[in-house]
């Protein structure tokens, strides 16, 4: 543990206030931050940030350009290192167990619960954002909150929504996108009779395997686990989703058992499928294309919320982002002053507008950004984080959710099933068995 | 100090101990952190306890872990002897007198110098389900009708991860036993084409003797390189489709590193060892015996 503590941080931050000082070279952070004397930066503060690539340019833009402002405030320099998303999770693991590695790294799904006593406890800065901002939504809660104190600082999360082609989905008889499952099934049906398959990743992709493979169990009751963590993934409702899956994976494109996280971008802008989940890129990269063809197809391009099964409500899994700040940082003072001021509303928001939405906001006023209304293809998006289910659904958040999805076993399950290499009840066995192991300690 | 330093023995200990300190610190410490940590139950974040056999145990009865298993001998059995054959017939065309001797000697090498996870991304466009430019041509030639589904069937990506780490290890074996080629003196060739030996007969009584012994140091280590395969099988598939092309080293880190289960992770590297040992074992009791290179039998 860092030698700072909350008791020392009144006391820094008191002591500041009333000297009138305002730590290095008269930093100037936001009127409110200021005003209540917070998060004075350590002397000669430096940051190191590690996070994830962008997924669009203009996030990284945006972020870098947001990261300069707080380095010309406050004379605080700050170093940004991008990896891809899936090295981060393996980075910020090494970093608490050695205690040594950026300030602060910005990560993914349930990191944060993963070692929850490696990470300073930042309560203060969600209050201050929170109170603010309208308001953290409930699942940010779960993702970055432990023993009632705030342990990472939420970022948003990459967004998912069913992204169709409109024309097919008229071709296939349908006027507007079905929010049923039946109906969903046969608008799958109808467009692959059209000659226009579907595609859903089914191999050890973890961002789009794991989204939609969660989805379709949760919407039919099935859960990994229950509150208590009992796993009891082998119910009949799984196997009713297993079936379900079975189903849908005959409107599929040929190759999904081998489909990594972009094999459905491609397939989508190739014309080969006109039907799957993903984050706002593939509509991004057709809108900013200078090809014509895919100028069109962005016209044709619509984006719908996944459909609610029997459960009766939003069963959707996206990738959540936690801002965390690790205890052997040096100026966790100045941490807190940077991660407070990048999601402020004068560089979240315009942040999230280069990105077009690519992370949708933990806070409820974002909700009112214009990037949300002003392409209505962007507004499914919006309301990722409100209806989001978190990673370990129903049960607690921690080591055994992080692993049971690392190891791929809902994604797997649903993949043996559907493409028939194992009968659901077989596939359902199996996963209850392999996801025990992490449940049991 | 003086009588010291002329002392062979210490001078001797002391010119060996940098060397010592890097084995001790680079390769012993490792190993022996690994091999205790399949011992424990740590994870990433939390020191770990000693909990003795539990992780073998799970490991022995887990499913995907028996899977990788079957996978990796089948991975490296299959690709070594591809490689094997393949990298002594290039070999053996090479020490031909041909014209460009020496260009073709430095393409051969570049499957070699080409980083891995460069061309494993190629070999991954060239198997995708929707754009593999191999399906498109032969589908052009109108020899197939449909694309065909190289990585989404489990036995078509286990024979197409094969083709890769072949086709990346087989200039190894080739200029290794070029090499071994190259030191055979011409006089045995000579002397047997003298007493009427067939081209079959100078391979099986002169070559393949003479060159066992490099045969062994290469297909050791190409075994060893091919049983611990990573970046292959993380870009092209993911372990993927349905567990069908994990391998243990790829288990062992989804399982450690992303999964988080350090001791689980180390226990399944763990496992490689004796497998590793045996086929070490195997090359210097085995294909470096002095009988076998000789033609002669047990």
């Amino acid at each position: 543990m860092s030698k700072y503590s909350r008791r020392d941080f009144l006391k820094t931050t008191a002591g500041a206030a009333a000297a009138g000082t305002l730590g290095v070279g008269g930093a100037t952070l936001s009127e409110d931050a200021l005003a209540q004397g917070r998060w004075v930066p350590e002397k000669g503060a430096k940051l190191r940030v590690l996070r994830w690539k962008r997924f669009v340019q203009g996030d990284e833009d945006l972020w870098m350009q947001n990261t300069k402002k707080f380095t010309q405030k406050t004379g605080i320099e700050v170093r940004v290192d991008n990896e891809g998303w899936e090295d981060v999770r393996p980075k910020a693991a090494v970093a608490a167990n050695v205690g040594s590695g950026p300030d602060i790294i910005i990560s993914t799904f349930e990191d944060a619960h993963q070692y929850p006593e490696k990470l300073v406890d930042v309560t203060d800065v969600c209050n201050y954002l929170g109170g603010k901002y309208g308001g953290w939504y409930d699942v940010c809660k779960s993702y970055c909150t432990h023993k009632n104190r705030w342990i990472a600082v939420p970022m948003g999360c990459a967004g998912n929504a069913l992204v169709y082609r409109e024309s097919k989905m008229h071709e296939a008889g349908f006027d507007k996108f079905p929010s049923d499952l039946a109906g969903f099934l046969k608008l799958a049906q109808g467009m692959k009779a059209k000659g226009m398959p579907s595609g859903f990743a089914l191999g050890n992709a973890t961002g789009d395997g794991n989204s939609w493979t969660h989805w379709v169990v949760w919407a039919h009751g099935g859960k990994m686990v229950d509150q208590h963590n009992n796993v009891v993934i082998n119910s009949p409702e799984t196997i009713a989703a297993l079936e379900y899956a079975k189903e849908l994976y005959q409107t599929f494109a040929p190759g999904t058992l081998s489909w990594l996280d972009s094999n459905n971008n491609k397939a989508f802008l190739d014309g080969q499928i006109g039907l799957t989940l993903n984050g706002i890129s593939i509509y991004y990269a057709a809108k900013t294309s200078q090809d014509p063809k895919l100028k069109e197809l962005a016209n044709d391009i619509q984006h719908a919320h996944l459909p609610i099964g029997p459960i009766g409500k939003t069963t959707e899994l996206n990738l959540f982002f936690p801002m965390m700040l690790f205890k052997y940082s040096k100026h966790p003072n100045a941490a807190k002053a940077y991660l407070a001021f990048m999601m402020e509303k004068e560089q979240y928001e315009p942040w999230q507008q280069a990105a077009i939405g690519y992370v949708t906001q933990p806070l409820k006023a974002y909700e009112a950004n214009p990037i949300w209304t002003s392409d209505p293809k962007h507004t499914p998006y919006r309301d990722a984080m409100k209806i989001m289910l978190p990673n370990g659904y129903a049960g607690d958040m921690g080591y055994a959710s992080a692993a049971t999805m690392a190891d791929f076993i809902m994604v797997n399950m649903v993949a043996e099933a559907a493409s028939g290499s194992k009968s659901p009840k077989e596939a359902a066995a199996r996963a209850q068995q392999r996801a025990e192991r992490y449940y049991k300690l | 100090m003086n009588r010291l330093f002329n002392n062979k023995h210490f001078l001797g200990m002391l010119f060996m101990l940098p060397a010592g300190v890097l084995l001790l610190v680079f390769l012993t410490y490792p190993l022996g952190l690994g091999t205790w940590l399949g011992f424990t139950d740590a994870k990433i974040g939390r020191a770990g306890h000693w909990i003795g056999l539990d992780n073998f145990q799970y490991l022995v009865g887990d499913s995907v872990a028996r899977l990788a298993l079957f996978n990796t001998l089948f991975y490296t059995v299959v690709a070594s002897a591809l490689k094997f054959a393949l990298g002594l017939w290039l070999a053996l065309l090479l020490n031909r007198r041909l014209p460009f001797k020496s260009f073709f000697r430095a393409v051969i090498l570049l499957p070699f110098i080409v980083p891995t996870a460069l061309s494993a991304i190629a070999f991954w466009w060239m198997y995708d389900a929707q754009f593999s430019v191999l399906s498109w041509a032969l589908e052009r030639m109108g020899l197939i009708h449909t694309y065909i589904d190289f990585l989404g069937d489990p036995w078509n990506a286990r024979f197409s991860t094969i083709a890769a780490n072949v086709w990346r290890g087989v200039p190894f074996v080739a200029i290794c036993l070029l090499a071994g080629l190259q030191t055979i003196s011409p006089s045995l060739y000579e002397a047997a084409a003298l007493d009427g030996a067939t081209p079959w007969q100078r391979f099986r009584h002169v070559t393949l003797p003479l060159l066992t012994p490099i045969i062994a140091v290469v297909m050791t280590f190409s075994v060893l390189f091919t049983f611990t395969d990573f970046q292959l099988i993380y870009v092209i598939t993911r372990g993927g489709p349905l567990n069908a092309t994990h391998l243990m080293a790829t288990l062992s880190f989804q399982r450690a590193i992303p999964g988080g289960s350090l001791g689980e992770g180390a226990a399944l590297a763990t496992l490689m060892i004796p497998f590793l040992l045996s086929a070490i074992l195997f090359s210097y009791f085995g294909l470096q015996r002095r009988k076998w290179q000789q033609g002669g039998r047990d």
